[in-house]
């Protein structure tokens, strides 16, 4: 080793340079990302001054907008008075005015907590699909879902939902009785037929018959009852009347001050932003105020029904007498006609029609006194919740009621769809192939048509059921045709080995679906029957066309009151923008769950 | 079906239909079949009696009455005196004219947004994620009423182009008016043209200037191509590529011009007359919401499909591509989205057929295509509510089921063959 002479030797590491200033923080993020090459700034700036001119008109007005106002000249007159000419701003005032409208409908304002009710019990049912860890108990309110959500929403008695659950008890039993009895396919034929038979002859029975029985009850003593409970009505209606009325006379005082300011020049838009909230609280004051106006009068209705019910009662079998005298005089050539629209003046004779006439106008009267008779009965026994009519149903919540109903009612016929089709069975296979692809070929607004205008004929003569139900019906066929598509899909994207191994097992075919097949085919198809039910979601704005006050429907219904008839982009738009929540959140759900569901590798 | 030649006779009984697998699956086929059988059948003898009892029949013949309502917007002739079969011929070219022209939009702007959703510049990127995220989550129809709203509020009405002092001017020198009525654009008219000649008994007029200028244009075409093959063919042999595009373009363009100038064409602009303009072709502007609307809908969800098949190439692709010294361009062009096709192309024939369906919503914006004519007002003026949607619902199936049978040949053939 010779010393000579390295003459430095590093003896530690440099330390690291800073990287060039050009490539950190935000100069470095707007170098790589903004402006990398020519071409890509030119992109970038016109990209930056496009969204600097969207966002430079849609800021001011949407955030500049106008809340507190009753009608679009109120909402003109602030906005001109603030900034002393007038200028395009939102008019929010429409939604502040309309929102429960818009959410619910003509839903009654004092159950909106049965609604969302329904929609928490729901998601209770649905928890311990996507969770893992909840109690197995969590199921029980599965089960019961599809039997309470109906009551919650529509009312009516509590053995409803009830009597429906049995004839799921009864087939159960049935098909346990029979499977041990004749073997296990006779057992599911006997157990569907005997829950169907349930269901059509029984249910509407033994519900109508409980009605019956405890109206009979009660009856005796409803009398008394209603007129114990009339004073308490009328001092609750006073009270609401002498809440009303300082209301009622605080706007009055308001608006005779915007009057007086108006003729005198000087600025009242601040008196007029002070009048709107209070004149909505008028509105829903006297909303609730004439709804029990409403239920009073109710009241006294029934109190007098329920004095002449003896006296009515006597008179129905005097009635019923009558009718079939006047039926037993009917010639036996047109006996059979119950209906009056079936006389046909070409080939009867005019004493036929006159007998049958006669004969058809006593039934009506038998019929209108029943009615009437089986109607008290049913009130006065209910036992339950306020019945609420479809047609009342509206705005968000019917949309999310289509969505959901189609969506959990296809389900089930989705699975039967998909498996037929991956079947080998080739008359099953032709059915469940020709089901989907004309359901899928064909619009949704075509289903809905033959739902408001074409189901009825479809049906015996003389069902009879609302539009709602109908359109549900429909939807849930379409969705089933696009479900057992998803379906199929999971079922396509299990490993052959999973069918193999089952077979090797010695399970039979159904088995394997329910222990192997299916768990592992719906598990990959969650995110595809979400986005599915995004699309339902969506779809459902289509009954607006026949018809139906979903959200665009009650858009319509709002402008066609002279207050807001000019009023469109902050409707549609707020109803855009709840519907883009919605979806918005539910597909990055979606996104969550294919993560989280992903088991591969 | 050797168990059926020489079936066990002595040992058959009535319960192997049900217990023996050879023959349970006839047996439970046999049960759907009548079960189904059934069930039509009582649905078709509701029908009978309901359609009796309020004495109805079933027949089409009111397709050949006077419909008596005008169909506004039109690509053959048609008047409220025609019938009710030509009112849903004319509904039907026009959901076919709205579906093709939204199919063609709707692949522009999903291509486009689709590549660009994929780009580095972060402005660019976010605000294509923006465009779908925005246009994929709020339902189309919406969308339809929105953009009429925008097409009938915003733009000028055809008294503003009016007088000394008019607020709007026609745009692309004088020729195109856009107003809230709709866009006149000039349309092409002959001097010396050939005429129409009537085909199927007077029902349609075919424009023969129209038929010639297409054959010439596709025998332009035809030549074109077989000159690009040849090219192809020499490049192949000796490797280098003779110059050929002026070649190709001059035997499409040339015959064409010629044709046009002997027929003696000319441009018929629209011009101002009264309170609303004259001459010129013009898209209603409900064609154009809808139009509009229904491609920037599609759009959405076409760009993700892209974005899914450019994605599903691996990056060996692009590094490969350039290794060889393609430019980023035509690395997308000949590598790149060749590949992503197969991934695409069965996604966007389902999108396809959806935009034809919520065609159908035009109804909502009044534009007559075929839901509006043959299912709104000939149902209403007839009350033939059967005959109607069977018929509505077996063209919209047609349409479906021709256009998935078309491209899926297409997708048969382009997709990889494996083993």
């Amino acid at each position: 080793m010779s010393d000579n002479s390295v003459s430095y030797v590093r003896t530690e590491m440099l330390s690291e340079q800073s990287p060039p200033s050009t490539d950190v923080g935000v100069v470095g993020w707007l170098r790589n990302n903004l402006f990398p090459d020519v071409f890509s700034s030119i992109l970038s700036i016109i990209a930056l001054i496009a969204v600097y001119m969207i966002l430079s008109v849609l800021i001011p007005w949407v955030f500049g907008g106008v809340w507190n106002a009753n009608s679009q000249w109120e909402c003109r007159e602030v906005l001109e008075e603030i900034h002393g000419e007038l200028v395009d701003r939102a008019c929010w005032g429409v939604i502040h005015e309309r929102f429960w409208q818009l959410m619910y409908g003509f839903f009654p304002n004092d159950i909106y907590w049965r609604p969302n009710l329904a929609l928490v019990v729901l998601f209770a049912a649905i928890a311990p699909v996507l969770f893992n860890g909840l109690p197995k108990q969590m199921f029980i309110i599965s089960i019961a879902f599809p039997f309470v959500a109906p009551w919650l929403l529509w009312g009516g008695p509590v053995w409803g939902p009830v009597v429906a659950f049995l004839g799921f008890v009864v087939g159960i039993v049935v098909h346990k009785i029979a499977a041990k009895a004749f073997g296990s396919l006779t057992g599911i034929i006997l157990g569907v037929l005997s829950a169907f038979v349930w269901w059509i002859f029984f249910a509407s029975m033994v519900s109508s018959g409980l009605s019956h029985a405890i109206g009979a009850s009660r009856m005796p003593t409803e009398a008394a009852r209603i007129e114990a409970a009339l004073p308490v009505q009328q001092a609750e209606v006073d009270r609401l009347q002498s809440i009303a009325d300082p209301i009622a006379a605080k706007v009055e005082e308001l608006e005779a001050a915007i009057k007086v300011a108006k003729d005198a020049g000087e600025p009242y838009a601040e008196l007029l932003t002070t009048k709107a909230p209070i004149k909505i609280a008028l509105g829903s004051a006297v909303a609730t105020l004439s709804r029990e106006i409403g239920d009073l009068k109710d009241m006294k209705r029934r109190l007098a029904q329920v004095n002449s019910l003896e006296a009515d009662e006597a008179r129905l079998i005097d009635l019923i007498a009558e009718a079939e005298a006047a039926r037993a005089k009917v010639p036996a050539a047109v006996a059979d006609i119950f209906n009056p629209r079936e006389i046909n003046e070409d080939t009867m004779t005019k004493e036929d029609i006159a007998l049958l006439k006669v004969a058809l106008r006593a039934e009506d009267k038998r019929n209108i006194v029943q009615n009437a008779i089986s109607t008290l009965y049913k009130d006065v026994g209910l036992v339950g919740l306020r019945p609420v009519g479809s047609r009342d149903f509206g705005g968000f919540m019917l949309a999310i009621l289509l969505g959901i109903t189609g969506i959990v009612l296809s389900l089930p016929i989705g699975i039967v769809l998909a498996l037929g089709r991956q079947s080998d069975l080739l008359i099953v296979k032709t059915l469940c192939v020709g089901f989907i692809e004309f359901i899928r070929g064909v619009p949704l607004i075509t289903l809905l048509f033959v739902a408001s205008v074409l189901l009825g004929l479809f049906l015996p003569k003389g069902t009879e059921f609302d539009i709602i139900l109908r359109v549900m019906i429909m939807i849930t066929v379409f969705a089933s045709a696009y479900m057992a598509e998803v379906i199929r899909g999971g079922l396509a994207a299990l490993p052959t080995g999973q069918y193999e191994a089952a077979d090797a097992l010695g399970l039979d075919y159904w088995q394997a679906q329910r222990l192997i097949i299916m768990p592992q085919a719906l598990k990959i198809s969650i995110p595809s029957i979400v986005s599915n039910f995004i699309g339902l979601f969506k779809d459902t704005t289509l009954v607006s066309i026949i018809a139906l006050s979903d959200p665009i429907g009650w858009v319509k219904l709002i402008q066609g009151n002279s207050e807001w008839s000019s009023v469109v982009w902050e409707l549609y738009g707020f109803v855009a923008f709840v519907f883009f929540l919605f979806c918005f959140s539910m597909s990055r759900y979606s996104m969550y769950l294919e993560r989280k569901l992903q088991t591969g590798h | 079906m050797t168990t059926m030649t020489d079936p066990p006779k002595a040992s058959f009984r009535l319960s192997m239909l049900l217990y023996d697998t050879r023959y349970r699956s006839n047996t439970i086929q046999v049960v759907v079949l009548i079960g189904f059988m059934l069930g039509v059948g009582w649905l078709l003898n509701n029908v009978v009696e309901n359609m009796a009892a309020s004495g109805k029949t079933f027949n089409y013949g009111f397709l050949g009455d006077k419909s008596g309502y005008d169909i506004n917007q039109r690509l053959l002739e048609y008047s409220s005196q025609s019938t009710h079969l030509r009112a849903a011929v004319i509904g039907l070219i026009n959901t076919l004219l709205v579906a093709v022209m939204g199919c063609l939009l709707a692949t522009f702007i999903g291509v486009i947004v689709g590549v660009l959703r994929l780009s580095h510049n972060w402005i660019i990127s976010r605000l294509a994620a923006v465009y779908v995220e925005i246009f994929r989550n709020v339902p189309v129809l919406l969308w339809i009423l929105l953009i009429m709203g925008v097409v009938s509020d915003s733009l000028p009405q055809p008294k503003d182009f009016r007088g000394e002092n008019a607020t709007a001017t026609m745009s692309l020198g004088d020729s195109v008016a856009i107003t809230n009525r709709g866009i006149y654009v000039p349309e092409p008219l002959f001097e010396r043209g050939l005429g129409d000649v009537p085909v199927l008994g007077n029902s349609f007029e075919v424009s023969l200037d129209l038929m010639l200028i297409l054959a010439v244009l596709f025998t332009g075409l035809f030549i074109s191509s077989k000159i690009g093959k040849r090219a192809n063919a020499i490049q192949a042999e000796t490797g280098v590529r003779p110059t050929v595009w002026w070649q190709r373009l001059g035997i499409v363009a040339i015959p064409v011009l010629i044709t046009l100038y002997a027929l003696g064409f000319y441009l018929g602009y629209p011009e101002l007359k009264g309170f609303n303009f004259k001459g010129g072709t013009y898209l209603r502007s409900s064609l154009i919401a809808l139009w509009l609307a229904l491609s920037l809908y599609t759009g959405a969800f076409i760009a993700e499909i892209v974005r899914a098949g450019i994605n599903a190439i691996s990056k060996g692709q692009s590094e490969a591509a350039a290794a060889l010294g393609l430019r980023p361009g035509r690395t997308m062009n000949l590598i790149i989205l060749p590949q992503a096709m197969r991934v695409i192309i069965p996604p966007l024939i389902s999108q396809f057929l959806n935009l034809t369906k919520n065609s159908s919503l035009a109804v909502a914006v009044g534009y007559m295509d075929i839901t509006a004519t043959l299912g709104g007002i000939t149902l209403n003026q007839t009350g033939r509510e059967l005959e109607t949607i069977l018929l509505l619902m077996a063209c919209y199936l047609a349409i479906s089921l021709s256009v998935s049978a078309v491209m899926n040949a297409y997708n048969e053939r382009t997709q990889l063959k494996e083993r």
